[in-house]
């Protein structure tokens, strides 16, 4: 074995750090839309009207029993082939984020599903409005659980970005392909891609655990 | 049990028309894709024995009393699990020559999956474990039952139990990772249909079936999965 030290630091580590960027954005990116996502299909899921509820349901059934990488292929080449031609990074953010959102849905379900039924009751013997139930009584309770397990989809995410390369988006695995191409060394890229997703993994989920015992302090006062 | 079989059936049936529409005008991309189905089985099938075996080893170690083994169990469920299998199929193929290990792709993509599943699945047993009644290792060490009996005949057969779905689950998980073996030149469902793709344009046919395949594998797992949990929580179940 030999590592290089003038590659990696000449070479390796100024590229990665350019790509690392692309990789935040696209976690961060991707995390938002599948927030925001798994809320409408929460949604929709849980309709009354069955001609919505079933298909949604169904749908998002599909979309948890096909690889990720699958679907990335799949809005890369189908998409231009209906007329929408974006750029493969945002392609790689909509099909993370598509993914991602059916996982969010069923946290957002299970959240509310877990408070107590005896809290719609109250508020209405209190004679809140429906909104305010929801808004004052109901969300605030449902929150402790499902932000850690949000936080835990997050760092998932990250983890996925990787798959982005196979589509030519430059984020960190990509740059470090690509270096390992150019120069015919892998060793220094892929050692310090995977270091770079080592540390990040073990901050975020520290992270997500601080946050995890801050709420329930909160709700154990 | 019906809704099973037929299942099974409607599953065989749509696997038995795949293969005759190999003599259709799908011919020219469908048998490649085929032959890519039965790479991400096989992989799919060794990665999985890895699976268990790496969860099991690495889900008791982590509980070991001697230090150096808790610490190397912990090792590698936190390095498995922090990075992309992605990196980690790279590494084992790329990187590892350096050190003077060559792997096949075959061989880079089994060890990358099982291992990286392996530390997922670790957890799960462990969970499992923990969730055994203490009483139930205490009545063992008072019979005079050996560490290695305790464990094999008193705790891992109650574990199993509780651990079953949640490792089927991760079973499923681990054959859509498969898609990822591309990566070290395997020619997986999924590069298959991303080849074929780039020589006959029919991009929706050939991703549809890439979905129905997938689609396919993983149903099978989840009622071949049922089925193993009702034989594990059978005497659970009233006789009639």
């Amino acid at each position: 074995m030999d590592w290089r030290w003038d590659f990696t630091f000449e070479v390796v580590l100024p590229r990665l750090w350019e790509a690392a960027g692309i990789t935040v954005y696209a976690t961060v990116a991707s995390f938002l839309l599948a927030l925001v996502g798994g809320l409408i299909l929460m949604v929709l899921k849980t309709s009354r009207n069955r001609i919505i509820s079933v298909p949604v349901t169904e749908f998002m059934e599909l979309i948890r029993a096909t690889p990720l990488l699958v679907q990335i292929f799949f809005l890369f080449f189908v998409l231009p082939e209906v007329g929408i031609t974006l750029p493969p990074l945002t392609t790689g953010i909509l099909a993370i984020a598509l993914y991602n959102s059916t996982l969010c849905a069923e946290v957002y379900r299970a959240g509310l599903q877990a408070v107590p039924a005896g809290q719609w009751e109250a508020a209405r013997a209190l004679n809140l409005s429906p909104l305010r139930t929801f808004t004052r009584i109901i969300v605030p309770q449902s929150l402790p659980p499902i932000i850690p397990a949000l936080g835990n989809y997050l760092i998932a995410i990250f983890k996925e970005t990787p798959l982005l390369s196979f589509v030519a988006v430059g984020e960190i695995m990509h740059a470090s392909k690509v270096i390992g191409s150019e120069y015919y060394r892998f060793t220094e890229a892929v050692t310090i891609a995977g270091i770079f997703f080592l540390v990040m993994s073990l901050v975020s989920a520290q992270l997500v655990r601080m946050v995890e015992n801050y709420l329930n302090r909160i709700i154990l006062r | 049990m019906t809704h099973r079989i037929v299942a099974l059936v409607a599953l065989i049936a749509f696997l038995v028309g795949l293969v005759l529409a190999t003599f259709s005008e799908m011919r020219i991309f469908l048998p490649a894709m085929l032959r890519g189905a039965v790479v991400t089985v096989q992989v799919s099938v060794l990665a999985a024995v890895l699976f268990v075996v790496m969860s099991f080893v690495a889900g008791i170690a982590k509980d070991s009393q001697i230090l150096v083994i808790r610490w190397t169990a912990i090792a590698y469920i936190e390095v498995f699990r922090g990075t992309s299998l992605l990196v980690q199929l790279f590494w084992l193929y790329f990187v590892l020559p350096e050190f003077g290990i060559v792997l096949s792709p075959m061989a880079a993509g089994v060890l990358g999956v099982g291992l990286n599943f392996g530390a997922y699945g670790a957890e799960i047993v462990r969970g499992a474990l923990l969730a055994v009644p203490r009483g139930q290792v205490e009545a063992a060490i008072a019979l005079n039952l050996s560490e290695w009996k305790r464990l094999t005949r008193i705790v891992i057969p109650q574990a199993i139990m509780v651990m079953t779905p949640g490792m089927i689950n991760l079973t499923i998980e681990l054959v859509k990772a498969t898609a990822l073996v591309s990566a070290v030149t395997l020619v997986d469902i999924t590069y298959a249909a991303v080849q074929q793709n780039q020589l006959y344009y029919r991009t929706m046919e050939i991703f549809a079936i890439t979905v129905m395949l997938y689609y396919c594998i993983a149903q099978f797992i989840r009622i071949g999965g049922s089925a193993l949990e009702d034989r594990f929580t059978r005497h659970l179940q009233r006789r009639v």
